[in-house]
């Protein structure tokens, strides 16, 4: 079995030097994609990081990041569309970078598809009538 | 001018029977390209319009009723947004674009601009209790100087939305082409032309389906707000004498309706406050107007579609700001639909801010209000002024004055 799980990593400031996703590639056979990421040298980063693989080597990975001092969290954050604030205009089409906002053409309507969306939270404030809510 | 097929009167007479054949202007376009112009004007008495999008210039008037001693109020807020108050003792305008006293504005750049008049507006129409203050310097007729209070929109005298610039026949296609992000009415825009923001229904917008105001005019029976509502007068910043299409649409943005209605009769869905980040705060109005085919000229121009319908593309980090002419290109409404337009060779994608879907939703809500005999047509009792009227927008010319303007 394979799956993929969103993460939030969070690095202590010692570990920023170390290529700690390299190894979840090589050593484990994980595929990532990292969603959003703030490395700092000399500080604390954070990156948030979905990664996907078989079962057995995404626990070995966890693992190995939780061995190596990494803080790892599942992503909580959640962005939320109030569809009753929505006023259909499509402001949100390209902002969003996932195309978790979709827009049905030639109609035109607005609609959420909660699995792409990475909560960046890029859509929060462009849009016009606030649809979008921020739950954590 | 083409043989009348039907006048006001008899619309009318339709209407009341219930007999009138109406359809919204997607519908009419599928007629016109199904049957052909000729045969869809002999088949329909009114097409209907719709827009719903951020309209600046807007606002109510308010009559908050006299209080006991009475007051003459010089300054007015609601939920802290100031409202203009130079009017008469009780008499305010609450506007659309204005913000709370004390909003950090674009302060810290660019500024979140949460609430604003056009949220107040909203808010009251919801029904919903707003906190009133106010404030007076007292005269022995008015000798009141405070007042703190809540309010509801219900128990006010008079509350009439009167919005001097709505409905713009057409309207810019904003890009950016410096290298930073820029955060404007049109949304915001990204570096590079890396998207394209436009806001007009195109197709359903009402005055690009009577694109040299034949039917539409002043005392013109409207859906305002989710309400009725009537065009008062030319909008501000009428600009009818733009470059045209051979059928007579207008390349850039041209006509504006001036609007009114009873604020008390409308409905929260079709007044809706937005917020613009690093720009301000504005007023999403529903609007939707009923074409009479009262000839086939009318016809014509009601069948207009997307694809005839051309918007000019504007560079928002120049040329607006600094009121340059300069215009990248044109792109169709059916183009700008398809998400992606082509501007100095490169794909942008498009993103609207006039919504689509309500467009459609107010043109059927209209639709529907003739079919059953609610709602009848008006004729003008005066024109908007024409293409060849010689009203132009102007700059303002600046004149500076010296020694104090003495």
């Amino acid at each position: 079995m394979s799956s993929s799980k969103k993460l939030v990593l969070t690095f202590p400031h010692l570990k920023v030097d170390k290529p700690i996703v390299y190894h979840l590639t090589k050593d484990f056979d994980l595929a990532f994609n990292i969603l959003k990421a703030r490395i700092t040298p000399e500080d604390e980063g954070e990156m948030v990081l979905e990664i996907s693989g078989s079962d057995e080597n995404l626990k070995k990975g966890l693992e190995f990041m939780k061995a190596e001092g990494v803080i790892v969290e599942p992503l909580k954050k959640e962005v939320r569309w109030i569809e009753d604030k929505c006023t259909q205009c499509g402001a949100c089409i390209t902002i969003c970078p996932t195309g978790a906002m979709k827009i049905d053409r030639p109609s035109m309507k607005i609609s959420f598809e909660k699995e792409k969306c990475i909560a960046c939270e890029l859509c929060v404030k462009p849009c016009p009538p606030r649809a979008f809510e921020v739950r954590l | 001018m083409p043989k009348q097929l039907r006048s006001y009167d008899e619309i009318n007479e339709k209407i009341k029977k219930g007999l009138a054949v109406v359809v919204n202007a997607e519908e009419f376009i599928d007629l016109a390209d199904k049957e052909g112009v000729e045969s869809a004007a002999k088949k329909v008495d009114v097409v209907t319009t719709g827009t719903f999008g951020p309209m600046c210039s807007s606002g109510a008037f308010l009559n908050v009723g006299h209080t006991k001693p009475r007051i003459k109020i010089s300054k007015a807020w609601f939920n802290g947004v100031n409202a203009y108050a130079g009017l008469a003792a009780v008499d305010l305008y609450l506007g659309a674009t204005e913000l709370p006293e004390d909003d950090p504005e674009n302060k810290v750049f660019p500024g979140d601009f949460k609430y604003g008049g056009g949220h107040v507006i909203h808010d009251l129409v919801a029904g919903k209790d707003v906190k009133f203050e106010a404030a007076a310097y007292g005269t022995d007729c008015y000798p009141r100087k405070k007042l703190s209070t809540l309010i509801n929109l219900k128990d006010m005298n008079e509350a009439f939305l009167f919005n001097p610039r709505n409905a713009y026949q057409n309207y810019n296609v904003a890009v950016n082409l410096s290298d930073k992000t820029i955060y404007t009415y049109l949304g915001v825009l990204k570096p590079h032309l890396a998207n394209a923001n436009y806001c007009s229904a195109g197709q359903l917008s009402p005055l690009l389906k009577d694109p040299i105001y034949r039917t539409i005019g002043i005392g013109t029976r409207i859906f305002l707000g989710g309400g009725t509502g009537y065009v008062a007068w030319n909008g501000t910043q009428y600009n009818p004498g733009t470059p045209r299409t051979e059928k007579g649409a207008p390349k850039r943005p041209s006509g504006t309706l001036s609007v009114l209605g009873d604020l008390k009769e409308m409905d929260p869905k079709w007044l809706a406050g937005v917020s613009f980040l690093g720009y301000g705060v504005s007023l999403c109005v529903g609007i939707g107007v009923p074409i009479p085919i009262l000839d086939e000229d009318a016809a014509k121009w009601a069948s207009l579609k997307d694809s005839e319908l051309f918007a000019p593309v504007v560079d928002y980090s120049d040329a607006y700001p600094n009121v340059k002419p300069d215009v990248i290109g044109e792109v169709s409404y059916a183009d700008l639909k398809t998400g992606k337009i082509k501007v100095n060779g490169k794909d942008v994608e498009t993103a609207s801010l006039s919504s689509y879907p309500k467009a459609v939703e107010i043109s059927n809500i209209l639709k529907e209000r003739i079919k059953s005999g609610k709602f009848l047509l008006t004729d003008p009792v005066k024109d908007l002024p024409g293409p060849d009227s010689g009203i132009k927008f102007r700059l303002l010319n600046e004149r500076p004055f010296k020694n104090g303007g003495k």
